[in-house]
Parts: structure tokens; C-alpha cells; sequence
């Protein structure tokens, strides 16, 4: 009897703080404000520039966003910025931090189940990149090699999966981080480091000398990255992807892109010099937000 | 959603998942590599224990003796073992890991070919040898001048005063200091994952971001990092039993 009622007490709290923090759109509206989830590095998608400044071809997408949920809102919005990181930007969403996350989030299944996603606005490509002068061209001269990655990345398992897959043995050796992973391909310690395409082009286009590194071979694997919202939440959802959907038809979305992609970018402005891939092209041109798994199938 | 039971969202808290939601089984799914998760996290432990085991060897060695060096008549052995200690005690870890991995291979070509996991033994074995030395060094002192001098005046050379008068009590008496130092040793390993090496750091940080299963992934992690370093305390404490000598510092 005291177990139903408890039961039935944590069922009515549980709902009631559901309703209270799914209406995204009533919560900012009252406040006046949105909180950005945004990343502090991750490559020309979203990254820092010190000072409480945050940039980035995601970070100005949101913006965008933002915009339009005043328009659609009739009211001001201000955004604050709120960085995450990898191990905390789930939780931060579901408990309400944070309204809206564009960093560099692969939408999977796995994090479906806590969290919606918008649109895919990014498909990230697995590549390799090796020195100019390695002569390695594709995955399976790397055999015998060293390969790097940086640890707490979708790369490692990639890389493991692959290796099992093709029975190409190659020893990994891993960065704390994408700077110290590219270190290891640098000093020597690793004959190759696999990474996000736009990671490693930007990585690279910061490097001492860009001209010693190519990204070369096959594409080990593709990620659809998108920005994240709370789940169950459908207004907000069809807002947020209304606005995407707007920015893909105008145009404006691709102007984003070549700013943060093929411009020269601040803080050292170089460029991360990748062109818009097949992939990318292919979710603007059908806006879903299938998970990596239904990449995988094709 | 198991029962239809909405999930909780708490407003100002971190989320709380009911325990009926935790995914334990995902130690047993495949990695992608032919091994499940717990297996690697199995080699992880490994990892971590052979990295604090060997390092700890290393730091008691070199740690006594330098500790032994900086209570000599000589002023040049002091010297030697004053500046070890200060340098490696003055450096934070992290710093010292990526000096023998990333920068003294550089200079010295041939440390290119050592494997990183002996890099890391080293810098981890270095670094804590220069807290030993100085327990050490205090425990030999904490000793009356007299015995010294009694060993000195009974005919026994400076090193068989050491070996057969100083250091048996000497030891005694730094056991609970380098108890503390033996399971601080396992819990600094966890900076070998910085120079990649597989231990239960990088798999917590790893498998989590894999499986996005952050509580399922850390909180075995930390069971683990928990009784490795409880072990190594009850090993010491039942050395420190086993060595005591009645009326002395520490005996009944």
C-alpha cells in the first residue's frame, strides 16, 4: 500500500516536472532569454575566442535560430551562452541548463533515447591524415603502422571496428586531446591521425607547415551532427528545424558554411579549407534526423 | 520507456535515473573489437595496476636512496640527493609525463624507440621517488644522533651502520607515510592516460562516450580505483604489524 503510494506520488512529481520544462518555447519567452549549449573547441563548428565569445559555423547557425524564435515569439530573446563538454552536455539538456546545444553532437541512437535532435545540419567524415611524404594513400597501408586518435571519441571505436573488419593491424596510440593527438603525428610518435574531417583540416591549416600533411583514403565513417534539444518537446522541435529548414532554402545556410569553412577565420585567420561534402549536400537537400546507425545501413 | 513511466526531469538537479533504468548490460556487448566491455575494462585495471606497481618499485629504490644520500657526511652526496628531490618534487605531474614523453625523446633520439608505457613508469617512478626520499630522509633523522655514533664506535663501517643500525628502524618508523604514498601512486596513474596508455582513466572517458552511459561506465570504474588503493593500505598495514619490534616506535 505505502509502495503504490509513493509510486503514485513519484509518477505525479515526475509529470508535473515534465510539463513544467518540456514548453521550451513558453520558458523562453518568459524569461526573455534562451541558454546556448556551444563548445569551447570543436573545430569551425563551434569554438571559443576567449572573453565569453563564442563563434563558429554552428554557433552563428543558432543564432540564426534564435532570431526567428523572436520573430515567431514577438519578443526579444537573449542568448546566453553556456559551454559543454562532451561528458556533461546530455544531462545539461535534459535537466534544463541548457535549452538548445550546436556544437559537434553525432545524433545516434544510443543518445536518442534521452535527447531530440534537430535536423542534421554537418555530416562528419572519418578521414586520415598522414604526412605529405608518408606515402600512405589508404586505410590498408596502414598496416603495421602507429595510428593516432584522441581518447573519448567515436574515432577510436571506428578505428577498432575497422581494424577487425579489414584484418589490418595497426597499433593505436591516443591524444588526451585533438591538439595532443596531432602532436603525435607531428613529432613522429604516430604514422597517421584519424579524425573528423574538418578536425583534422583545421588542425592542419594551424600546423607550423600545412603544406607536410594531407587527408587521404577512404572515409572510415560518417556522423550526423546536429544541434540537440529536450525530448518531447515537438513545438520547440518544429521550430527550431522550421528555422534550419529556412536558412537551407535561402541559401543562407551555405553562406555560413563558406564563411567558416573556406574564408580565412579568426582568431589566427586561416582557413580550414574543406568543401562542402556529398554527404552534407545530401541532408541540406532532404532535412531529416536519422541517426548515424541509418548511415551505417546504406 | 519501460511502463510508460515518464522519465524524471529534475528542474534545478542533474538528472536522476531510476535505478530500473541503468543499463548494466552493457559490459557484455562487443566494443567493436572482439572483446566486451568488461573485458577491456578487466585490461584497463591491468593497465593501471601495472603502471602503479612498477612505479612504485622504482620510487621506493631511487627514493631511498636519495633519501640515505641527504643524511651522508658528505656534502656532495647531499647535494645529489637535494637536487633530485627538489626537481622532481617541484614539477606537477602532468608536466613531468609529457617532459619524458613528448620532450626528452627529441632531444635524446633513442628514448624515440622506448614504448610509452616504460616512459610513463619513469615519470610516475621519478615523480614520486622525490616524496619518498624525503620520508625517508625525515625518518633517519627523527633517529637520536647516538645510534649513529654507538654503530660508529662499535667498529661497523658508515654503510653497516645504515644497513644494520639506521635504516631496519628508520623503515619502521616511515611505513604509515609511505603507505599514504603507495596508494597515491595508484590513483596518479591515472595521468598515464594522457600519453596513451590504456588504463581506467581513458576507458571511463572512452566507453562513456561510446555507450553514453556515464553512471553504468564510472561507477565500476571508481569501485576499482577504490580497492586497488584499499588493498595496497591493508598489504602495508599488515607489513607494518609483521616488522614491529616491542618497546620500539610503533611496537606494543
Amino acid at each position: 500500500m505505502k509502495k503504490s503510494l509513493i509510486a503514485v506520488a513519484v509518477v505525479v512529481a515526475a509529470s508535473a516536472a515534465t510539463a513544467q520544462t518540456t514548453d521550451t518555447l513558453k520558458k523562453i519567452k518568459d524569461s526573455g532569454s534562451i541558454t546556448l549549449g556551444t563548445r569551447e573547441s570543436s573545430g569551425a563548428l563551434a569554438y571559443t575566442l576567449g572573453d565569453g565569445k563564442y563563434v563558429g559555423f554552428h554557433t552563428e547557425m543558432a543564432e540564426h535560430v534564435v532570431a526567428d524564435l523572436s520573430k515567431q515569439l514577438g519578443t526579444k530573446i537573449a542568448i546566453k551562452y553556456q559551454p559543454v563538454t562532451s561528458q556533461n552536455r546530455i544531462p545539461l539538456v535534459q535537466n534544463g541548463t541548457v535549452d538548445l546545444e550546436c556544437g559537434s553532437t553525432t545524433n545516434n541512437t544510443a543518445r536518442q533515447k534521452d535527447v531530440a535532435f534537430a535536423v542534421t545540419t554537418y555530416v562528419e567524415e572519418v578521414r586520415i591524415a598522414v604526412k605529405a611524404n608518408s606515402g600512405i594513400t589508404s586505410v590498408a597501408q596502414l598496416a603495421g603502422k602507429k595510428v593516432a586518435t584522441t581518447t573519448g571519441t567515436t574515432s577510436v571505436q571506428t578505428l577498432r571496428k575497422h581494424e577487425r573488419a579489414t584484418n589490418v593491424n595497426f597499433e593505436e596510440v591516443f591524444g588526451k586531446d585533438h591538439a595532443d593527438a596531432f602532436l603525435l603525428l607531428e613529432s613522429g610518435r604516430a604514422d597517421a591521425f584519424v579524425m573528423d574531417g574538418q578536425i583534422l583540416a583545421g588542425n592542419i591549416s594551424k600546423s607550423k607547415n600545412p603544406a607536410d600533411y594531407k587527408i587521404v583514403g577512404e572515409v572510415l565513417s560518417v556522423e550526423p551532427i546536429a544541434c540537440m534539444l529536450r525530448k518531447g518537446d515537438t513545438a520547440f522541435q518544429t521550430a527550431v528545424n522550421d528555422s534550419i529548414k529556412g536558412m537551407i532554402k535561402s541559401g543562407e545556410l551555405a553562406k555560413l558554411y563558406d564563411k567558416w569553412f573556406m574564408q580565412p577565420i579568426p582568431p589566427s585567420n586561416t582557413k580550414v579549407g574543406l568543401p562542402l561534402s556529398d554527404a552534407t549536400k545530401a541532408a541540406w537537400a532532404n532535412p531529416n534526423d536519422k541517426p548515424m546507425e541509418e548511415y551505417a545501413k546504406k | 520507456m519501460a511502463g510508460g513511466v515518464p522519465r524524471t526531469h529534475g528542474r534545478q538537479h542533474l538528472r536522476r535515473r531510476p535505478l530500473g533504468t541503468w543499463d548494466w548490460q552493457l559490459f557484455l556487448q562487443d566494443t567493436g573489437g572482439g572483446e566486451t566491455y568488461l573485458q577491456w575494462m578487466m585490461s584497463a585495471w591491468g593497465w593501471t595496476l601495472s603502471v602503479a606497481v612498477l612505479a612504485l618499485v622504482l620510487a621506493l629504490a631511487i627514493g631511498s636512496l636519495m633519501g640515505i644520500l641527504r643524511t651522508a657526511p658528505s656534502a656532495l652526496l647531499v647535494a645529489i640527493g637535494n637536487c633530485w628531490t627538489e626537481l622532481f618534487r617541484n614539477i606537477p605531474l602532468l608536466v613531468q609525463i609529457f617532459l619524458w614523453y613528448h620532450v626528452l625523446p627529441s632531444i635524446f633520439l633513442v628514448l624515440r624507440d622506448v614504448p610509452s608505457f616504460v616512459l610513463v613508469v619513469f615519470a610516475l617512478g621519478c615523480f614520486t621517488s622525490a616524496r619518498i626520499s624525503e620520508q625517508v630522509k625525515a625518518g633517519i633523522q627523527s633517529l637520536p644522533r647516538g645510534q649513529r655514533y654507538a654503530g660508529l664506535a662499535m667498529g661497523l663501517t658508515l654503510p653497516q651502520t645504515y644497513r644494520y643500525v639506521l635504516l631496519p628502524m628508520a623503515f619502521r618508523i616511515v611505513i604509515p607515510p609511505l603507505t599514504s604514498e603507495s596508494m597515491n601512486i595508484i590513483k596518479n596513474s591515472s595521468v598515464a592516460f594522457a600519453v596513451s596508455i590504456a588504463e581506467l582513466t581513458m576507458f571511463a572517458m572512452q566507453a562513456s562516450e561510446e555507450t553514453s552511459r556515464f553512471e553504468e561506465i564510472f561507477i565500476p570504474v571508481t569501485a576499482l580505483y577504490f580497492i586497488s588503493a584499499f588493498a595496497i593500505n591493508r598489504i602495508a598495514q599488515v607489513i607494518e604489524k609483521r616488522l614491529r619490534i616491542p618497546g620500539q616506535i610503533g611496537g606494543k
